[in-house]
Parts: structure tokens; sequence; C-alpha cells
């Protein structure tokens, strides 16, 4: 099947169930950055407890393949930092400012237009970029189960008792 | 809080949250197409610059690590934007609005000062998502199912930028 008609329809879903949840929202997702309501959160952390039962299960038996990024301090920290930066002005992440626009938040437009002119600006530093932060802290492709070296179902069903407890809690003071 | 029962048409975050790792799951096992969506906003600047200056384009050594083409991941951020317009006009929640509440109700309803602080974020965002190689989809989602050392150290500092930034945005506001 052509890709990129796949790529449409899984975006077609994921928005539904974006919409759905009214995740995409700006008052949504600083809701959650001012700890007053945590439904991105619970979004996010049902779609990883899943995701990753389903992918590791599926990958033990060799039906699919894992593609996660190395890590590299430098890159993951200052850019992890910066991003949020501009995440708590915005209100909206990459993926789901469309989804805001597709609710009728047009103000996502601005985001949109931001993303793209932050993308070039950061193709045109990028060979600055390259000489200097990047590759600082290199140390390749870790897993958290290679990192603590115990068994990776181990670290899944810690992994899954922690967010049921976090959702557990959340709950209870109805955030 | 009392907003969310009254919000018709909307489902549970952890529901919609855990379809959604469903949808993952099928993705990376018919396509091996994991979710992201930050690379999809370099795609578009670059296809945007060569409109305007193709040679330039041409040079830029990140627009030949990411080609200015249409594929998978583009499709599937258009994809959240005509699912999630669906969504809203399906259940009725579609709301044609500039200025989001949480926004609104401590910054006034311009939406050009609106405008302005979401374009600089968006920049700051993509910038930043950039530098760490993925966003809350590419890292969060995707990084945290495959267990990824770099996806919980990006979506850690997401959080803390996020955090930090929406605390000088709202300083001194009512909880």
């Amino acid at each position: 099947m052509n890709m990129l008609i796949m790529g449409l329809l899984t975006g077609m879903l994921f928005g539904f169930l974006l919409q759905k949840a009214r995740v995409v929202r700006y008052d949504k997702q600083i809701g959650a950055l001012r700890f007053q309501d945590m439904t991105i959160v619970k979004f996010m952390f049902s779609a990883i407890i899943v995701g990753m039962v389903g992918i590791h299960f599926l990958e033990f038996f060799g039906l699919v393949q894992l593609l996660y990024k190395p890590v590299v301090l430098g890159e993951n920290i200052t850019g992890g930092l910066l991003f949020g930066l501009g995440w708590g002005l915005l209100g909206y992440c990459p993926g789901t400012q469309g989804g805001a626009l597709g609710e009728g938040r047009w103000d996502a437009l601005w985001g949109i237009l931001g993303m793209v002119t932050g993308a070039g600006l950061y193709a045109e530093t990028y060979p600055f970029l390259k000489d200097n932060i990047l590759n600082w802290g290199n140390y390749g492709y870790l897993t958290i189960p290679q990192l603590v070296g115990v068994n990776r179902w181990i670290v899944i069903i810690v992994f899954i008792a922690g967010v049921l407890a976090l959702f557990r809690w959340f709950e209870k003071k109805g955030l | 809080m009392a907003q969310k029962n009254t919000d018709t048409g909307s489902w549970s975050p952890y529901i919609a949250g855990g379809l959604s790792g469903l949808v993952i799951i099928v993705s990376v096992l018919w396509t091996g197409q994991f979710f992201g969506a930050s690379t999809s906003f370099v795609r578009s600047a670059g296809m945007l610059g060569k409109a305007f200056e193709p040679e330039r384009v041409k040079q830029l050594e990140y627009f030949i690590r990411y080609l200015p083409q249409f594929d998978w991941q583009l499709m599937f951020v258009i994809g959240i934007f005509v699912g999630s317009l669906i969504a809203a006009v399906w259940s009725g929640s579609f709301k044609w609005q500039g200025v989001p509440d949480m926004w609104a109700e401590r910054f006034g309803t311009s939406p050009v000062k609106r405008g302005i602080v979401a374009f600089i974020g968006g920049i700051i965002a993509m910038f930043g998502a950039r530098l760490a190689d993925g966003c809350p989809s590419g890292h969060g989602l995707s990084g945290m199912i495959q267990l990824a050392v770099s996806g919980l150290i990006a979506m850690i500092f997401f959080f803390v930028g996020g955090i930090i930034m929406t605390r000088i945005v709202y300083f001194g506001g009512k909880k």
C-alpha cells in the first residue's frame, strides 16, 4: 500500500482520537504545565503503556523493528529545554497543532508558520551547530533496560505500575 | 472540574490514549513507521524555500538530509488535521476561535497579541525540537514506547522547559 496514503490514514485516526480526548487544545496543554488539568498526560501515558507492551511483544517475535534515536546529551537537553520554552508560549505541539486548527482554533496557524520558520532557521544554522553543541555527550543507542542492566519486561512492568499509580493520584486529586 | 462533564461528545483520555497506542502498534506492524511530527516542518520549510530560493535550499546540508518532499510523516501530520476536523464537526465541538479561553482570561481577547506570541513560540519550539531530534510525538510517544533513554531525557526537559515558561507567562496568576 502506498506509504503516503497510509500516512494520511494513520494521521486521521490519530487526529480523531486527539480531538475526541480534547488533547489538542491550548487550555489542555497549558493546563497540564500549570498542574491544573492532566488530560494530556493521561492520554500520552495511556498511549505509551499500550504501545510499549505491543511493540516489545511484536519485537520479541521478530515482527517489528525498533527504530529509536541515540542519546546525545547536548541535543536532548538543550533542544528539549528550548522546545519546552517555546511550547509554553505557543501551547501547541508540532503534531497536535494541526488538530487544533482542525477543530477551529485558528491561532494554531501562527504556530504552524512559526514552526516552519523555526525549521528553516535551524537548517541555516545547522552547519554551525554541528561543529559546536551537536554530538556533545554522545552515548549512542541506549535503552533504559540496557542502562539499568535488567530484562526489559521488568522495566515495562515497573513503568506500567508507576503510570497506574500516577493515574490513581490524578483521579484522587481531581486533576 | 465541572467543565469536563458538560463537554458532550468527548472521550476519556485513558480510552482515546489507549486506542492511539493500538494505532501506533498497527502502524509499526504494517508500515514500520513510528509516530513523529517535527521532521515534517523541515520538509515544509524546504518546499517553501524552494519556491523562493531554490539554489539556497539545494546547498543547505540539512535539506539534503531531509529532502523537501512529501513522505509518510508529512501526510501523517496533515491527516491529524483532517481527523480532528472530522471529529470536531461530527460531535459539534468545532469552534472558530483565535484566542484560547485561558489566554483571553489573562491577556485579553486581542488575536494580534496572541498571534505574535504563538508565532515566536512556534519558532523557538521547532528550533528546539530539531536540536533535540524530536518532539513529544517522536521522543515522547515513540521514544518512550521503545524505552529509549533519549526519549526519556527529551521528554523530561520538554516538561521542565514548558513548566518554566508557563510560570513566567502566568506569573502571579490565580491557581
